[in-house]
C-alpha cells in the first residue's frame, strides 16, 4: 500500500494504542512506557526536515489532548524530530546509503546494533526531556532522573517487541543515486 | 537586510525548531489552575467522542460490579425515604407528603447531576476526569463532583457542549476544604503530593485538633463548591510537622480513582450569588 496510507495509519493506531492500552497499564507510579514516538523514528529518510518537525509536533499535540497535559509531549517529539536527521547521519556507515531503503529499520542501518542506538538515543532523549519539562512544573527534580531511566528502558522493551511483531519489509531500491 | 535572510535561511531548519520548542513551552506555561488553553474545548470534543466509544467496550466488561454498586446504592436510598419510619405511637404514621412545603417555603440549593466517566488517568502528575455531560445537559464550570456513595472526586474545570473535564484530587493544583469528621476544629485543605494514586494530604490541622489513624474527613462546607459531610477519606498516618504548629496527615482517599464509572455534579442554586456578594466586598476593599 502507499506510503501515506501505511503512514496514516501508523500515526492513528500508534496514539491509540498508546492512550487506550499502555496509559491504563499501572505499572510503578508514575512510569508509563511511551511507544507513540515509533512513528517519529519510522518516518520516511526523504521527508524533508521540516515536514518531519510539523508531523512530530502534531503527533505530540494529539497525544496530548487526549491526556489533558498542555504541551510536554510536543515539546518532546519535536526535539526527537529534529535530532533525528543528525543521527541518521553519524549512525549511517556510507554516504547516501539513506536512499537505499525507505525508512530506518534494522536492515537501513546496516546491522541490529546501529538501529538500537538510534532508537535508544532518541527515546533517552524523548523522556528526559519529558520528565525534565514536567519536573520543572511541578518541583520533584531527584525523581525525575530516576524516572527517565527505568522509563526509557521499559520503553526500549516495547519497542524491541514491536520491532519483532511488526517486521517491516524494506525493499533494497537500485538506482538510486 | 539581504544579511538577515541569508542568516534566516541558513539557520531555517534550526529556527523552525525553536519555533514549534516555543510554542509548545507557552502551551505549557498558559495552562495555569482554569487551563483556558487555544483550542481546548474544540479537542475535547473530538477526543471525548473517542472515548464515548472505547468506554462502551470497557463498560460491558465492568456490568457485574456496576450493578452491585448500584443495588447498594438502591438501598441505601430506599432506607432513607421517610415511609419506612414509624413513631411509637401506633396511631400516627409518618409519610411522605406529596406537597413539601411549610411555611418557609422549600428553596432547592443543592442538585445532584447524575453523569458517565468516559475517561480516566491516575499516572500523570496532572489527572483528569472526563465526563459524558456538558453545556448542553446544564452543565457548569467549577461545580464539584462525588462519586455514587458521596466521595468526593474533584471540581469541573471545563465544560464543551457534551464533555467536562473534572480535575480531580489527584492533581498538583487542588485544594479542597475538610474537616474532620469527629473533630469539627480540626480543619485544613486537601492536597496532593504526586506520589501515590489514592493517598492524599491533609494539611494545615491544627495539634490542638483530636487526629487518629481510622478518622474520617468531610468536606466543610466552606466553599460553595461542595455542600458540608462529602466524604474525602480515612486517616492513614498523622505525624506532626515539627516547623510548623500542624500536623500532616497522610489520607487514603474514600473515591477508589482507578475504577470510576459513574459520578454526580452538585450544582449550587446560591454560589452565583455568593460570587457576586464576595466580589462586591472585593471592590469595595480595593477602592
Amino acid at each position: 500500500m502507499s506510503t501515506l496510507v501505511k503512514n496514516i495509519m501508523r500515526f492513528v493506531l500508534l496514539i491509540l494504542v498508546q492512550f487506550y492500552v499502555l496509559d491504563k497499564i499501572h505499572l510503578h507510579q508514575m512510569v508509563t512506557p511511551y511507544i507513540y514516538f515509533l512513528f517519529i523514528l519510522w518516518m520516511p529518510f526523504k521527508l524533508g526536515r521540516t515536514l518531519q518537525m510539523l508531523l512530530a509536533f502534531l503527533l505530540g499535540y494529539t497525544l496530548d489532548s487526549f491526556r489533558h497535559s498542555p504541551g510536554f509531549h510536543s515539546a518532546a517529539c519535536v526535539l526527537v524530530a529534529y535530532m533525528r536527521p543528525f543521527l541518521i547521519n553519524i549512525l549511517i556507515p556510507q554516504e547516501g546509503a539513506d536512499a537505499n531503503y525507505e525508512e530506518p529499520s534494522a536492515k537501513s542501518m546496516g546491522g541490529f546494533f546501529p538501529y538500537m542506538i538510534y532508537a535508544g538515543l532518541l527515546s533517552l532523549l524523548h523522556h528526559s526531556w519529558l520528565f525534565f519539562l514536567e519536573a520543572l512544573e511541578f518541583g520533584n527534580f531527584w525523581y525525575f532522573i530516576i524516572k527517565t531511566l527505568l522509563s526509557t528502558i521499559i520503553s526500549l522493551l516495547l519497542i524491541f517487541v514491536a520491532e519483532l511483531l511488526f517486521s517491516r519489509k524494506q525493499k533494497f531500491r537500485t538506482n538510486t543515486v | 537586510m539581504r544579511n538577515v535572510f541569508l542568516f534566516i535561511r541558513r539557520y531555517a531548519n534550526f529556527l523552525f525548531f525553536l519555533l514549534l520548542q516555543v510554542v509548545s513551552i507557552w502551551l505549557i506555561v498558559q495552562y495555569n489552575k482554569y487551563h483556558n488553553a487555544v483550542g481546548s474545548a474544540y479537542m475535547n470534543e473530538i477526543t471525548g467522542s473517542v472515548n464515548k466509544q472505547y468506554n462502551k467496550i470497557d463498560n460491558f466488561l465492568q456490568l457485574k460490579q456496576k450493578n452491585e454498586l448500584l443495588q447498594k446504592e438502591n438501598e441505601k436510598l430506599r432506607n432513607s425515604t421517610a415511609e419506612n419510619f414509624t413513631s411509637p405511637d401506633t396511631s400516627s404514621k409518618m409519610i411522605a407528603d406529596s406537597i413539601p412545603y411549610d411555611t418557609l417555603g422549600h428553596y432547592r440549593k443543592w442538585l445532584y447531576q447524575r453523569a458517565k466517566v468516559v475517561s480516566n488517568s491516575v499516572t500523570t502528575q496532572n489527572n483528569y476526569v472526563v465526563l459524558n455531560r456538558g453545556t448542553a445537559q446544564q452543565l457548569d464550570k467549577d461545580e464539584g463532583v462525588v462519586d455514587p456513595n458521596n466521595s468526593v472526586i474533584g471540581i469541573v474545570t471545563e465544560v464543551s457542549a457534551n464533555y467536562a473535564v473534572v480535575m480531580s484530587l489527584l492533581h498538583k493544583d487542588s485544594r479542597i476544604s475538610a474537616i474532620l469528621k469527629y473533630d469539627p476544629t480540626g480543619g485544613g485543605s486537601i492536597v496532593w503530593d504526586g506520589k501515590e494514586p489514592n493517598y492524599l494530604s491533609f494539611i494545615n490541622v491544627r495539634q490542638s485538633a483530636k487526629a487518629k489513624k481510622g478518622d474520617t474527613v468531610i468536606t466543610s462546607g466552606i466553599t460553595p463548591t461542595f455542600p458540608h459531610g462529602m466524604f474525602i477519606g480515612t486517616i492513614d498516618q498523622v505525624t506532626p510537622d515539627k516547623s510548623t504548629n500542624n500536623y500532616i496527615i497522610k489520607l487514603k482517599s474514600a473515591a477508589n480513582f482507578y475504577n470510576l464509572q459513574y459520578a454526580y455534579v452538585i450544582k449550587n442554586y446560591q454560589k452565583e450569588e455568593i460570587d457576586k456578594l464576595l466580589e462586591k466586598v472585593k471592590t469595595k476593599i480595593n477602592n
